[in-house]
């Protein structure tokens, strides 16, 4: 094929489209004249038409448009007397957990099927052809831009935009506040967030009529220091309305039971704070589950050692000293909860966490006794 | 036979004489049957995420029709017995309805979300193969920026859809969405307050996220790709250059009846695969999350993959918190997660007028690069790739450090080190491979082809026969000038030699029955 360059000269005459004599295939060729097209090259795919070959290429085609439909009929047949209402457990032998396989396998064969007849029809029976198109790329012809121009510029005098600038600063003055009145309304999403942030189910004033919050486990259950053996630890909850659901999202703490000697290392390095507030009851000790980095719970403890493992992102607490971060992206201890046992023998919470429990924000209490570590 | 032709053509010749006596139509249509498309297989990648969008649409208007975007409590009675009497949101019960009572719901749910999944690695590779051989530069520039706006648009959009069943792992993206909200300076916890109409997580998020993800946000998407195929076909597509190719025409063939066949053939394929995905491979198995408990997560909580890269960035990023006491603290989260995706957002935006800015380019260019040949940028674009596939990987290294019995800790300090380190390398060994290659072809066109056959003249010398490309001119020169495309490298694509035989059971290369032999590769023919 000859290097095709786009000057105009190359272009075929314009024919007589009135000429009784021109064949279809002239008339459609002046249609691509028109377009600025030019064929370069364009022959049936077959040169002989009716040979064997190109029969055998229809049948394969149209055996696939066919058995594309059988797959269909297949797929609604399936989908509408095929067993499949879940029954629980059950083996492979059992229809109906067969049911989505046989769905994807008819519905996509037919796909398939029907996409690889039609791709065959255009690969192997239409005309090999490659023609050339003028690009025709840039901006428009130069007179079509004047036109443009002076239209665009009467257009503008005629609304006397720029001899009448106090209509259209008071336009824009009056349509500014009318952009603000349409996205307003959305102003009724706000919310204080008030102190969502900072309190939680802990809290005896707010939450529970100013008695001491006790703990729960997420099926009501009230916690005995006897439930927890040595080395174990529980979720706990605040044993309030809905206490231990999505509700108070922030007040999951892990009660941990330490061994005597972890304990003796935790209470040499408790931060002044939880001293004061005599934070632990013997060897317990209570972390909010809440990671400090952007808030999944910090669920996997591993007693060997000592650590809490955040699985979002990794963030690793030592349980020994204070539950501050010594790896990942975390960067502040996870809250204890000061508590001790009432009464009736039961672990109540002595306060609210000291600190807000959960990711940080702009504008987050912290106490000194925070930036020890 | 012949009667009822003349028939079904006259009445076609009517039927579109009374269109276009309504319509104007005839040359509109004309110029639409007419009009020429350039052909390559890269060109088409885009279109996997167009027709992923339609199937998109379609399956989910059938979950709409069964799901509840609600977070009322209800207690779980339904046909999944390890689940029953547990308390959930009516978001997850009727996700667990839609994948066990609904006949062929879990089939529909499979497909939207591997659909999903296609349209989203597909946008990405098609933004690849747009941004390393070019095509996004003048004129096309405001089409890139509309696939990029498409690409994130498509990111909230699929996490979203993936936030909505209400289950043990949506819970969990949402609640790193809310940490990273609230790392916001000033606004953080009032957006999140807007955002969950109070407290994380709230009752209200799941209906407020179902009418952005099942209304606002696939309009966006129609309008937007609607607009990104017009301005393709408006402004022509790019081609290749090649033998006759200029940055004026277009090569190729007809929109009508080859073009379109091979489209409505590659959407059916595209379709027929999600199809079978949908009905043999599972994908979220929901019901084995349980319901979003505050309290409860598992490892290996990853999520879909176009969002790992930006948790894997939040899982390096070092403990560094900005604290000015008393009353300001600006997490460590606030970097990876919120800058690093404003510049995620903000830098492939730009990069177009960047490119512009620093090679001074103002030419239209509707020819191709071949990536090599721009070597700068071809750097540019495998070191973004490499620091996105640590990313990537770093998002899911809990999995790996578990299967592969490797120390979590060491993971994350790979990841770390390999962020800042392997761009940088992988910049310099790209940009020697580009300039290594160009190298490669202008020795062929000035020397010739390796023939691989050795000779030794009277001096004891060896070397090896080159075959010139070109007939020597007058001077006995037989350099040849590089013009952007692909230079052969081995006998057989001249035609020197026959062509490695092809065919797997048997070859292919027997002549055919009419009579004309297969058509070879060769040098003319301006495949790449």
């Amino acid at each position: 094929m000859s290097a095709h360059n786009d000057s105009a000269p190359n272009s075929p005459e314009p024919v007589d489209l009135n000429n009784p004599k021109l064949s279809r295939f002239e008339v459609y060729k002046e249609g691509l004249r028109r377009d600025d097209i030019e064929i370069i090259h364009y022959e049936p795919r077959f040169a002989k038409p009716g040979t064997k070959a190109e029969k055998r290429m229809e049948r394969i085609v149209g055996g696939m448009f066919l058995f594309s439909g059988l797959f269909a009929t297949a797929f609604v047949a399936a989908y509408i007397f095929w067993p499949w209402e879940y029954e629980g457990a059950a083996s492979w032998r059992d229809l109906q957990t067969w049911y989505t396989p046989v769905l994807g396998t008819t519905l996509g064969l037919s796909l398939l099927l029907f996409a690889v007849g039609v791709l065959t029809w255009a690969k192997k029976l239409l005309p090999i052809e490659e023609l050339v198109q003028d690009r025709h790329d840039g901006g428009s012809p130069s007179d079509d831009r004047k036109i443009a121009e002076a239209t665009v510029d009467n257009m503008v005098e005629d609304m006397g935009l720029k001899r009448r600038p106090f209509l259209v600063k008071a336009a824009l003055l009056g349509a500014a506040p009318l952009g603000l009145a349409a996205i307003a309304p959305l102003g009724a999403l706000i919310k204080d967030p008030g102190d969502m942030l900072t309190v939680t189910g802990w809290n005896a004033e707010k939450h529970n009529d100013g008695e001491p919050v006790r703990f729960m486990m997420k099926d009501g259950a009230l916690v005995r220091p006897d439930m927890v053996s040595v080395g174990g630890q529980i979720t706990v909850y605040p044993a309030i309305d809905h206490g231990a659901t999505n509700q108070f999202p922030t007040s999951p703490v892990l009660l941990i039971h330490l061994r005597e000697a972890d304990a003796a290392v935790l209470r040499g390095n408790l931060y002044p704070m939880y001293q004061d507030a005599e934070a632990l009851w013997g060897n317990f000790v209570a972390y909010s589950k809440i990671c400090t980095h952007v808030g999944c719970p910090t669920s996997l403890y591993e007693q060997q050692s000592q650590r809490l493992l955040c699985p979002c992102h990794q963030s690793q607490f030592n349980v020994v000293d204070n539950a501050a971060p010594v790896f990942g992206p975390a960067t502040r201890h996870l809250p204890l909860l000061p508590f001790t046992v009432d009464d009736e023998g039961f672990f109540i919470a002595k306060s609210d966490f000291l600190v807000p429990p959960g990711p940080a924000f702009w504008n987050r209490p912290s106490l000194p006794e925070e930036d020890e570590k | 036979m012949k009667r009822r032709k003349g028939t079904s053509d006259s009445l076609l010749t009517k039927a579109g004489g009374e269109l276009d006596d309504r319509f104007k139509l005839a040359i509109p249509g004309r110029i639409l049957f007419n009009k020429v498309f350039p052909d390559h297989w890269s060109f088409l990648l885009g279109e996997i995420a167009l027709f992923s969008f339609i199937l998109l649409l379609l399956s989910g208007t059938f979950l709409a029709l069964f799901f509840e975007p609600s977070m009322v409590e209800v207690t779980y009675n339904g046909a999944y017995v390890p689940l029953r009497g547990i308390e959930m949101s009516q978001a997850y019960a009727s996700a667990l309805d839609l994948s066990f009572e609904v006949r062929g719901g879990l089939f529909m749910r499979q497909m939207h979300h591997w659909s999903t999944l296609l349209f989203m690695a597909s946008i990405l590779i098609h933004m690849l193969r747009i941004f390393f051989t070019g095509a996004f530069r003048a004129p096309r520039e405001t089409n890139w920026m509309i696939g990029i706006v498409l690409f994130w648009v498509g990111f909230f959009e699929g996490f979203f859809g993936y936030s909505l069943p209400d289950d043990g792992l949506s819970g969990t993206g949402l609640r790193i969405m809310e940490g990273m909200t609230e790392s916001v300076p000033f606004i953080g916890p009032w957006a999140s307050a807007a955002l969950f109409g109070g407290q994380f997580p709230g009752t209200s998020v799941i209906s407020l996220l179902y009418i952005v993800h099942v209304f606002v946000f696939p309009l966006i998407l129609l309008a937007l790709i609607t607009v990104h195929v017009g301005l393709v076909f408006a402004q022509k597509h790019t081609q290749w250059p090649g033998p006759g190719r200029t940055e004026h025409n277009v090569v190729g063939f007809r929109m009508f009846p080859n073009y379109v066949m091979k489209q409505v053939g590659f959407m059916l394929f595209i379709w027929g695969v999600l199809g079978a995905m949908a009905g043999l491979f599972q994908i979220n198995p929901i019901w084995l999350f349980g319901p979003y408990e505050v309290s409860v997560v598992s490892s290996a909580s990853q999520p879909d993959f176009y969002v790992m890269y930006l948790d894997g960035l939040i899982r390096l990023f070092p403990a560094w918190e900005l604290r000015i006491p008393p009353y300001f603290t600006l997490p460590p989260v606030f970097w990876p997660g919120i800058v690093g995706m404003g510049l995620s957002v903000m830098l492939p935006l730009l990069y177009p007028a960047l490119e512009r800015r620093f090679t001074k380019d103002r030419g239209h260019h509707n020819l191709l690069q071949r990536p090599r040949d721009n070597a700068g940028r071809t750097s540019l674009g495998v070191m973004v790739v490499v620091f996105w596939i640590i990313g990537v990987i770093s998002g899911g290294n809990d999995v790996f450090a578990e299967k592969f019995d490797i120390s979590l800790n060491a993971m994350t300090w790979a990841g770390r080190i390999g962020l800042v380190v392997m761009p940088i390398i992988a910049y310099y060994v790209t940009y020697r491979i580009c300039l290594g290659l160009q190298q490669h072809d202008r020795e062929v066109l000035a020397h010739g082809l390796e023939t691989g056959i050795l000779m030794r003249d009277p001096n004891g010398r060896f070397y090896e026969v080159h075959q010139p490309l070109a007939e020597p001119d007058e001077h006995g020169h037989t350099e040849l000038e590089y013009n952007g495309w692909v230079v052969p490298k081995k006998m057989n694509r001249v035609g020197a030699l026959e062509p490695a035989d092809k065919g797997f059971f048997k070859s292919i290369e027997e002549p055919s029955e009419d009579g004309r032999a297969e058509r070879r590769d060769e040098i003319e023919s301006g495949k790449h």
